[in-house]
């Protein structure tokens, strides 16, 4: 072993790389790994960067571990435990100078991965594995279980707490306790007897999380839909939109069947592509249930035309879209922001969009909530814009939070007894100056209400006409209805009672984590700036404030064409000199480091050099 | 052509067990071409409705786009309609009614927005076995962009501008058999007598009822070489035929002759009277419809009443284990699990 700094140790601050095959049995280990931090109250954050593939490519999972609470990821590699050969060139190369290179040493590493500055922790896992069990899965996914034993002896994790966590995880099926206890064992037993250990860099018990949980964001989609009210989910398969309707489906199967008859108060449907997903959920709010579908950026594609329909008839409509990078196919298991102009704007004619950006799963848990009530007061579609990076991996947040007494804002629905009262009713009257007219349900009173929904043009009783000002009444009542939106949808979060300083920063979610920790960065330098975290589209006046009130404001974002940018230029006119873009595109999540160094480049530049005349 | 529907009626028409007169299920007047067979369709619709009295407002009329999908608008104005997207309202009557299953959901659909744009949604459906009625108004073109062929054009069928259709035209009702439909009928807007019992018997049923209507293009489709015009229709439908009235650029309405008759028992006790079957035919068995479906074609015959039918029949409701109640009758206190079983979701997250 070459060199190991000796003279400084690191707790709670490093970033471990796996790089294993996928299908391998390596996610739940390495799952084990990160869970076991996170129950000694440290922050933890993991990425999971995984192949478009079900078996034998690399997959990579990353975890940063983090005392001040810096969730975003981080560039730099302390500790890489390299399973894989088929990446061993790539995985040695990622190593940071100083940092560690942990393999399987069952067969001799090729001189060329070895680099003069870096430590090496061979660990003969396969030979281990193979030794000690003799099913050939269990030698398979074992050797994953090694590893993790050997890194609790190497980082100084407790051992209870991935017992205490096996212990959960094998409820019920106690035998398969022990030989993963004894997996790990063998990994410790290891470190014990050939390394130097722990490593200079290592993690200590905390209590900095409190009651958190750690959730992924799809999950929380889910469950926010439970928690909403969502009757009916229409949903096609795609990557990484995926596991919110089967999160509604494991939280409904549990929550939502009823005791008495054991049937189901919620309807679950696969269908063959995205445009029936949408028209199912366009179909089921018309006649008053909730619904909604999940999709990635091809779907939301696909769903263009029927969000068109469900803007002009006027239809609550829920959409999730987890982002992935585009465009086409693009990198399907990869994150971006990138699906902001194509939702925003998604459909022919002037149409426009409410878009809400949650950043962390219990914003998840809330937005989607929060999505019914504004699509049902709006009467229009909502798009929750999450991503692959907030979707898919693990976060930790504070604990979700319901309160029994909140209602559901079902809008302007007009039942019988409401019919009763009135002389003539026009669906698409604006009865309250608002811009939003009330709508009846199907099969609500004998003799009226009834109206006949249409993507064409019609008059305020719903009745078809070509006549020009009927239609041009009716865009400008949505209009209207879009500024009414603006007050209604969630306000954006101002870091600071008032801005004060020159230059801000605009950012959404999952920007925010990278995009707070560079702010901590900046004021450490002595560079201060205000910040605005949005939370939704339409903007509304503190958006506007905030862009007026600074000399510079940094749009960050994850995609290449500064997407919320452009947003911010088209809606608000937001001078385009004063908009900056701090842009991540690689399909990986943003860092810190990344928002930095472009904050710095351009301040720089700006800076007025003094020439001699 | 008058384009404001006259309000006046006999103040001694008929009243069905509801109270209702037929005008009370009528719907707005139709903007289609004088003839269209679709305002046929439309009549019968009003018709059945009346006779099944039916509270319109607990029926939901949903189509797509096209001269088929605006006849909604024509038929049963106290009903809430959807004029849905092209080739889409398969997908809008399948949220729709899972929404809320104790309506008659009622798609109407043409031959582009089935056969072609619609293809993938109409096989799903069927597949789904979505409790609604599923009529296509068949006319072998595209009628609102002046007379293209369509999917269901035959081979080798000539339009109004002369041009001959090289595809194989696709048959729907075998199509819908194929895919496990339980209720499929094929009928011709022109016989009302025929149709108006289908479309009872398809209400009825309790699963997706397909019903394919060959209804003339008289503005497009009706010339000397056509397969779907008003003539080559009436000769080829399977039984005789005759013929009421004919003037110019009116509706024309053909009525049979009683032909062969089979009573098949539908799900809920009623019955329907078959007309016009060919006489190994058993309607019950899907492989004999299959096959006269086949030889009828060598024939260049057009079948018409019911092609094939299983009275016993799980919709998707049952196949999903659904709730008796309407989901969109359900309140806070059926649908949220509230702040408690948060604690426990929480709990399980550390």
């Amino acid at each position: 072993m070459s060199a190991i700094e000796k003279n400084k140790v690191i707790v709670n601050d490093f970033v471990v790389r796996f790089a294993n095959v996928n299908g391998t049995g390596s996610a739940s280990a390495n799952y084990l790994f990160t869970k076991a931090i996170f129950r000694m109250g440290v922050f933890v954050t993991p990425k999971n960067i995984f192949p478009s593939n079900i078996q034998g490519l690399p997959t990579w999972y990353e975890v940063r571990v983090n005392e001040k609470g810096y969730l975003g990821r981080r560039e730099g590699i302390d500790l890489m435990v390299a399973v894989n050969p088929q990446s061993f060139a790539k995985d040695v190369a990622s190593v940071r100078p100083g940092g560690y290179f942990m393999y399987d040493s069952s067969k001799k590493l090729h001189p060329e991965y070895i680099r003069p500055d870096i430590n090496y922790l061979p660990i003969p896992l396969m030979q281990m594995s193979n030794d000690a069990f003799t099913d050939p899965r269990q030698r398979q996914l074992f050797k994953n279980i090694i590893y993790v034993g050997a890194l609790t002896a190497l980082l100084d994790i407790e051992f209870s707490a991935i017992e205490g966590l096996l212990a959960d995880q094998f409820k019920g099926k106690e035998k398969l306790i022990a030989p993963n206890i004894k997996a790990l064992q063998l990994g410790v037993d290891f470190v014990h007897k050939n390394f130097t250990y722990p490593l200079n860099f290592r993690v200590e018990k905390r209590d900095l999380l409190k009651d958190w949980i750690m959730m992924e964001g799809n999950a929380a989609c889910g469950l926010g839909a439970v928690y909403a009210g969502a009757t009916v989910a229409a949903w096609y398969p795609i990557t990484p939109s995926t596991s919110v309707v089967e999160a509604f489906s494991e939280y409904a199967a549990e929550m939502r069947v009823d005791e008495k008859t054991g049937k189901n108060n919620f309807a679950i449907v696969q269908a063959e592509d995205e445009l029936a997903a949408i028209g199912m959920v366009i179909g089921a709010n018309w006649n008053g249930a909730r619904s909604f579908t999940a999709t990635s950026g091809p779907g939301v594609s696909l769903m263009n035309e029927f969000l068109g329909l469900a803007y002009f008839a006027e239809i609550p409509t829920v959409l999730i879209d987890v982002q992935r990078t585009g465009p086409s196919t693009g990198m399907p298991t990869r994150t971006q922001q990138s699906d902001i102009m194509e939702a925003a704007y998604a459909s022919h004619g002037d149409t426009k969009h409410i878009l809400l950006f949650p950043s962390t799963p219990k914003e998840c848990f809330e937005m989607t909530a929060e999505a019914f009530d504004l699509a049902e007061q709006l009467q229009t579609p909502v798009i929750m814009m999450t991503d692959l990076d907030l979707g898919m991996n693990d976060h930790v947040c504070p604990p979700l939070v319901w309160d029994d007494k909140r209602e559901y804002k079902r809008g302007k629905v007009l039942d019988a007894e409401a019919l009763e009262k009135i002389a003539k009713f026009g669906r698409y009257l604006d009865v309250d100056g608002d811009g939003i007219p009330y709508r009846t349900l199907p099969g609500t009173h004998p003799t009226k209400g009834s109206y006949f929904t249409r993507g064409t043009s019609r008059d305020e009783y719903a009745v078809y006409t070509e006549d020009s000002g009927a239609y041009q009444r009716n865009m400008d009542r949505l209009i209207k209805k879009w500024h009414t939106a603006q007050n209604i949808v969630p306000a954006p979060h101002l870091y600071q009672d008032k801005n004060k300083h020159k230059n801000g920063l605009i950012f959404f979610g999952t920007s925010t984590y990278s995009s707070e920790e560079a702010m901590d960065i900046l004021k450490e330098e002595g560079i201060f700036v205000d910040a605005l975290r949005l939370k939704s589209f339409p903007f509304n006046k503190t958006v506007v404030d905030f862009i007026d009130q600074h000399e510079k404001v940094f749009v960050i974002e994850q995609n290449r064409d500064g997407q919320l940018k452009s947003l911010l230029m088209i809606e608000l006119q937001a001078n385009p000199q004063k908009l900056i873009s701090v842009l991540n595109y690689d399909g990986m999540p943003i860092t810190a480091d990344n928002i930095l160094n472009q904050i710095k480049k351009s301040l720089s530049l700006s800076t007025p050099t003094v020439k001699a005349n | 052509m008058t384009y404001v529907k006259p309000k006046f009626r006999h103040p001694e028409l008929p009243k069905n067990k509801l109270g209702y007169s037929v005008d009370y299920y009528e719907g707005a007047l139709s903007t289609l071409c004088a003839g269209c067979g679709h305002d046929s369709i439309s009549a019968a619709v009003v018709q059945t409705c009346f006779e099944m009295n039916i509270e319109p407002h607990r029926l939901a009329k949903l189509s797509g786009i096209g001269c088929s999908s605006k006849t909604p608008a024509y038929f049963l104005s106290n009903s809430h309609g959807f004029n849905s997207v092209h080739g889409r309202m398969p997908s809008v009557a399948t949220g729709a009614n899972l929404a809320n299953k104790d309506l008659i959901y009622f798609g109407v659909s043409g031959d582009g927005d089935t056969a072609s744009i619609g293809m993938g949604q109409f096989v799903h459906v069927i597949r789904r076995n979505l409790n609604m009625i599923y009529i296509v108004m068949n006319n072998g073109c595209y009628g609102l962009t002046k007379g293209q062929d369509s999917a269901t054009a035959d081979e080798g069928s000539k339009n109004k501008t002369g041009h001959v259709n090289l595809f194989e035209g696709i048959d729907l009702s075998s199509l819908a058999i194929e895919l496990g439909a339980t209720f499929v009928a094929q009928s011709f807007s022109g016989d009302k007598d025929q149709l108006i019992p289908l479309i009872k018997a398809a209400i009825k049923h309790p699963g997706f009822a397909f019903i394919n209507v060959i209804s003339p293009c008289v503005t497009f489709n009706n010339n000397v070489g056509s397969t779907k015009s008003y003539d080559y229709v009436r000769e080829h439908v399977e039984a005789t035929a005759t013929i009421d009235f004919v003037p110019e650029m009116t509706e024309i309405i053909t009525s049979y002759e009683e032909g062969s008759l089979k009573t098949v028992k539908m799900h809920d006790g009623s019955s329907i009277e078959l007309h016009k079957l060919a006489k190994d035919w058993d309607p019950l068995d899907k492989i004999s419809a299959m096959n006269a479906i086949q030889h009828a074609k060598q024939k260049h015959e057009i079948l018409t009443g019911l092609l094939y039918m299983n009275p016993e029949t799980t919709e998707l409701h049952k196949l999903l284990n659904t709730s008796d109640r309407a989901l969109n009758s359900l309140k806070k206190k059926e649908l949220c699990p509230g702040s408690k079983a948060l604690v426990d979701i929480n709990a399980g997250l550390r």
